[in-house]
């Protein structure tokens, strides 16, 4: 059971429920449970997507694209049955927010789930949890099964005269499953690998029906928004900014934890107010400041505000929430080494850019790291990853790509002092791995 | 191949929630894989038949998901996370520790088959690194103190 904290920055939208008992169901009505979806119920689709729309919600897991635009996509009329995908397959490095929802909140996404359904004319509804979190799956098994015996899901839901089935899925192990079109394959029963599109989801999606995609705190924000209103919701961040998020705060701070602020927060007031800044008298060396897939960011880049607009203007990405803070005892180039080793594992392999260039960057990295590093290789490793971004299947060979440029961009200097076989500056014990050093 | 009937149970459910009997694929292995300590070739015919498919559908299926093993492994499988977040608070140190103290590497098994080493992606645990896992249960904020206990507790239930 992970911790909870608190800091009185916090706007509690998301996370209103956590360690309030809501896992039960009872207890989940009695904090306005299941009343967004009944309102939902008695508004036209399109008023529920154009309520979204207004709020400014965008994408949680991380591409941070409209929701409300994303469910317009979807055809009104399907000669396939049309699907809604909840994807809880967490796994971007550095996030561990949709794991509190799950935990303590799961009737929230169930909720979540019934009004995309309701939107854009789904009869079912998928929630995919990764396999590593099995005590979540539990927890969500069983708030569906109360949810059906309750009347809630199922057919003639809340006595509507409209049916709605809501199902668990389960993962195994695989990052890129979290990529929304490799997520269907797995459901589907198959490898993850990514399809190509067009076309989209919205259009041809799981089974070939149109399908919308969301991650698990998009849909737990969807009751809030329909209950306080899309203004409501909308003025807590900046413009085109909706809401909350869910920061993961991590790495070398003294109180690390999963803390709901309000969209646009400054990053560095997250850093050394709300994360309480670095410990044992350490100085900020980089922040990554939207899971690992995300450009660092130096000591000098961090008055930035939280929001997807103004990190991608800071030359990074909001992403997922997973906000790692790297302090001056830790060495970059271990850091992208271990970075770009987790990248390698997780690539599936179907397209060559990707599959290559993270196993190619990982082999330089490792000997770069154990002080066999070639000047030219530094050079090398930013053309590499340059010409992997844009030419896969998936975002993963951009995911791999865009955080080396930028360590080896913003560090250059830390690479040069691996050179000419000295040993790694920061290791106390040498560098452990060895690849033969070039000549 | 006799499954619990917990596992019949939910693999009767789970079946009839997707239009294609395939789907169930994923999560019915896991739960097999749970039961049976690791995907053998009787489970994986077992499985194949269940849902239609060939047997080298389901391996093919397997090899992509990083929990699925068709190698036994031991009674209590210690997954040590060492991604960024752990990695910048300790997380290779605790794979050592780990790694010293049960006398095996990684993805090794002690010889009395009661503990596997396996040094893991991230496990969704960052705010609360560094981190493992012991077959699915969570042990977070750990020190190599912290991380000895919790061994020796399973090690204590192993043995009972």
């Amino acid at each position: 059971m992970a911790d909870l904290v608190s800091h009185p920055d916090e706007v509690r939208v998301v996370s209103r429920r956590l360690g309030q008992g809501a896992t039960d169901i009872d207890r989940y009505l009695e904090l306005d449970g299941y009343k967004a979806v009944r309102k939902a119920l008695a508004m036209e689709p399109d008023a529920i997507i154009n309520e979204v729309k207004n709020s400014g919600l965008r994408g949680r897991g991380g591409a941070g694209f409209s929701t409300g635009m994303k469910w317009s996509f979807v055809p009104k009329q399907s000669a396939k049955p049309k699907y809604v995908l909840c994807n809880g397959d967490e796994s971007e490095p550095g996030t561990c927010k949709d794991r509190l929802i799950f935990e303590h909140d799961p009737h929230s996404v169930i909720e979540g789930v019934m009004i995309a359904a309701l939107a854009v004319g789904a009869k079912s509804g998928y929630i995919y949890i990764r396999g590593e979190y099995r005590y979540l799956s539990n927890i969500m098994q069983k708030a569906i099964r109360d949810a059906y015996a309750k009347g809630f899901a199922g057919k003639n839901i809340f006595g509507s005269g409209r049916d709605l089935d809501i199902y668990w899925h389960g993962g195994a192990g695989a990052y890129e499953v979290g990529e929304e079109s490799a997520l269907m394959e797995s459901l589907e029963g198959k490898r993850g690998i990514p399809r190509i599109r067009p076309p989209f989801p919205a259009v041809v999606g799981l089974w070939g029906g149109p399908t919308v995609i969301n991650n698990a705190e998009t849909l737990a924000s969807v009751p809030h928004i329909i209950l306080g209103g899309a203004e409501w919701y909308a003025k807590i961040g900046p413009p085109k900014n909706g809401g909350t998020r869910l920061f993961c705060l991590s790495g070398n701070l003294a109180k690390p934890g999963v803390y709901e602020l309000p969209m646009g927060y400054n990053l560095k007031k997250m850093i050394y107010d709300v994360g309480g800044g670095i410990p044992n008298g350490r100085k900020l060396k980089a922040v990554v400041p939207g899971g690992s897939s995300t450009p660092c960011l130096t000591a000098d880049e961090i008055d930035v505000a939280m929001d997807f607009d103004s990190v991608a203007k800071a030359g990074s990405m909001l992403g997922s929430g997973g906000v790692v803070v790297i302090d001056d005892a830790q060495c970059i180039v271990k850091f992208a080494l271990r970075t770009m080793k987790f990248y390698q594992h997780e690539s599936c392999g179907w397209c060559i850019p990707c599959r290559e260039g993270t196993d190619w960057l990982k082999k330089t990295l490792m000997r770069f790291h154990a002080g066999g590093g070639l000047k030219k290789d530094i050079d090398n490793m930013q053309y590499l990853s340059e010409n992997m971004l844009g030419r896969t299947f998936c975002p993963l060979g951009d995911a791999a790509a865009m955080p080396t440029i930028a360590f080896v961009k913003k560090f250059r200097k830390e690479f040069e002092d691996h050179l000419e076989g000295r040993p790694c500056p920061f290791e106390k014990e040498g560098a452990v791995e060895q690849l033969p050093v070039l000549a | 191949m006799k499954f619990s009937d917990e596992f019949e149970s939910r693999f009767t459910e789970m079946v009839g929630h997707y239009p294609t009997k395939r789907s169930a694929l994923v999560p019915t292995l896991l739960y097999a894989q749970d039961e049976a300590g690791f995907l053998s070739d009787e489970v994986i015919a077992e499985i194949a038949s269940r849902l239609d498919l060939t047997e080298l559908d389901v391996r093919n299926v397997i090899s992509y998901y990083s929990m699925l093993t068709t190698k036994p492994r031991g009674k209590f499988n210690v997954q040590v996370c060492t991604n960024i977040s752990c990695l910048v608070r300790g997380g290779e140190e605790i794979l050592r520790h780990c790694s010293k103290k049960l006398g095996i590497g990684n993805k090794g098994t002690t010889p009395d088959g009661l503990f596997s080493l396996e040094e893991v992606e991230c496990i969704g645990a960052c705010s609360w690194a560094p981190a493992a896992q012991v077959n699915y249960d969570f042990h977070e904020n750990l020190t190599a103190e912290k991380i000895d206990r919790v061994l020796d507790e399973y090690k204590n239930k192993g043995t009972q």
